[in-house]
């Protein structure tokens, strides 16, 4: 069986600089898998090329086993991948709702409507709203973006890539920045994901990495170190060496 | 009100909305002799329409505007003047559809950039409009501009008299229907969709959004809404000058939307209508420092009012209500 997101022999070089260096890499429907790596180890960059926001300077990327890597970013959204973002990549000025149902309308296919007005849309409405709940942030629906406490953004980073119904899903630190009282609200959100929708989640927080995970790829310098479950990752000396050794140390 | 729009919006009309047409009539029935100020205000804040709903709206940037304006005014000129064609509604739709074909042209290209590359290259369009317009003295007269435009009855029915009248009820016709289907637009999924391209284009991607097509599909449009201002000036002025061209046009043009409130619907009637007023009156009173006023009220509005005058209004209101 195809993977649900799977890179072969992945490049990606600025001038002299390798920030992805010939990665190999599967992520299985259904999956909880992490991926960690020290600052400056390519771990954004990876995430950027298989969105399709960079083009690779060589190799392929395969989409539930559909080779991917001439499409645009659209394309592959329409495929099933979603991702959220680092840095909150927001709607700032808009409702809470409206930076849900913006995607969501684009998967519906309503989103190039002219004529009729959007507040007509019941059913991109009602999910949006739906997805709000699940998440726990319905009441905000009508509170602009820029007024809501940084968790609270977080949240509908999430909701955002939630609303286009992702096979695969990319979350890129998806609790930085959150002071830790408010984090765990983000762990029960990931922790209450479909369990059918692959993830990829990158993170800097181990605590929520091996709460999370049932498998770790450690990315160095653009190369894929080693992967493993979370037990075998723990008890690498490699990866001691590399990065956890710098924390325990 | 600064409107809220996309799927939270309330998209019906509320009775503030009708004041500008009531305005107009008013003016119509009580100022008899203002109405040629009256038809250069109604063209003017049909494009400023078609700007704020790039600029404001989709978050287009761009110095350049008036090469469509300036295209429209000059294909209805060169039509009657030229080639004999008076008819007001043919006129117009093929200078609708000049606009319309320039900006698609130019968009194609200027929309593939961000920022200050975006502002120069449309920059550049208008100032090349601007030369080909110059040089090609045998079709649109050079400096020394087009006359001899006429212009039929609109539909055989409706001669446009001396005093002014037709013209004016024909630009505010067509105002109303320019903003008609602006406001629909930005009340639509695709209005939200631009709101959305403006606040964060990079999110607009990952969504899954055709972006490119989004901006260049609005583009034209506008464009072409800026052709038929354009047609406008000439059908009420019966003649077509440089000035209708390049830089000057569009960054007066972008004076004045500021002045109202970009991103309001709104700021795109009270912007011309204080702009051309004020002109109006500062040049006859001080004929040689009148930009020295406007100036003056642009420096007021950006440094204490960064929404405009609408922007200023609704300041006004939000106080008043919380007193109350």
């Amino acid at each position: 069986m195809s993977a649900a997101l799977e890179t072969r022999g992945l490049c990606k070089s600025f001038g002299a600089l390798t920030v992805a260096d010939r990665i190999d890499f599967r992520l299985e429907s259904g999956a909880r898998h992490a991926l960690i790596g020290p600052n400056g180890a390519g771990k954004t960059t990876f995430v950027n090329l298989l969105t399709g926001l960079l083009r690779p300077s060589s190799g392929t990327v395969l989409l539930g086993g559909e080779d991917v890597t001439a499409l645009a970013q659209s394309g592959r959204v329409k495929r099933g991948l979603g991702r959220t973002f680092q840095i909150n990549t927001l709607f700032r000025d808009m409702s809470v709702l409206d930076n849900v149902a913006l995607g969501v309308a684009e998967r519906h296919g309503v989103a190039g409507g002219f004529w009729r007005p959007a507040s007509g849309q019941r059913a991109v409405r009602e999910e949006s709203l739906e997805l709000l709940a699940r998440l726990g942030i319905a009441d905000e629906a009508g509170r602009r973006v820029l007024d809501l406490p940084y968790g609270k953004q977080r949240l509908v980073e999430i909701a955002i890539a939630l609303g286009l119904k992702p096979r695969v899903l990319l979350l890129d630190e998806p609790a930085a920045g959150v002071p830790s009282l408010e984090s765990e609200r983000i762990l029960q959100a990931l922790d209450s994901l479909p369990e059918d929708i692959a993830i990829l989640i990158i993170e800097h927080d181990m605590d929520l990495v091996f709460r999370f995970a049932r498998r770790i790829t450690v990315l160095v310098q653009g190369e894929v170190l080693c992967e493993g479950t979370p037990q075998e990752i723990a008890d690498d000396v490699r990866v001691h060496q590399v990065y956890l050794g710098e924390r325990h140390a | 009100m600064n409107h809220p729009v996309g799927y939270n919006a309330d998209h019906r009309l509320r009775w503030t909305e009708w004041l500008p047409w009531v305005v107009a009539l008013a003016v119509f029935f009580l100022l008899p002799d203002y109405l040629s100020l009256g038809a250069r205000v109604l063209t003017y804040i049909l494009f400023a329409l078609s700007l704020d709903l790039i600029l404001g709206y989709a978050g287009i940037i761009t110095l350049g505007h008036a090469a469509f304006f300036g295209l429209g005014a000059y294909v209805t000129g060169i039509l009657s003047a030229k080639l004999g064609v008076n008819d007001p509604l043919l006129q117009m739709l093929c200078s609708a559809c000049a606009a319309g074909l320039l900006g698609l042209a130019t968009g194609a290209l200027v929309l593939r950039t961000h920022g200050l590359t975006q502002l120069m290259l449309t920059l550049a369009v208008a100032a090349v409009c601007l030369e080909v317009a110059n040089k090609a003295t045998p079709v649109t007269g050079g400096a020394d501009g087009l006359s001899g435009v006429t212009v039929a009855p609109i539909l055989g029915l409706f001669r446009f008299d001396m005093y002014g009248r037709t013209a004016y009820l024909w630009c505010l016709v067509l105002v109303f229907g320019g903003w008609w289907l602006i406001r629909r637009l930005i009340y639509s999924p695709f209005g939200a969709a631009l709101t959305g391209i403006r606040e964060n284009s990079v999110r607009m991607h990952a969504v899954g959004a055709p972006v490119y097509k989004r901006l260049l599909t609005v583009y034209t449009l506008s464009a072409a809404i800026a052709g038929i201002a354009g047609a406008l000036l000439t059908q009420t002025n019966q003649f077509v000058g440089l000035n209708v061209l390049g830089f000057e046009p569009s960054g007066e043009l972008l004076v004045m939307l500021i002045l109202g409130g970009v991103g309001r619907l709104y700021g795109a009637f009270v912007g011309p209508l204080v702009f051309l007023i004020a002109q109006d009156f500062l040049a006859r009173q001080f004929p040689e420092y009148w930009y020295f006023g406007i100036g003056l009220m642009l420096v007021v509005v950006v440094l204490f009012a960064r929404g405009g005058i609408l922007g200023i209004s609704d300041a006004v209101i939000a106080r008043m209500r919380r007193k109350a």
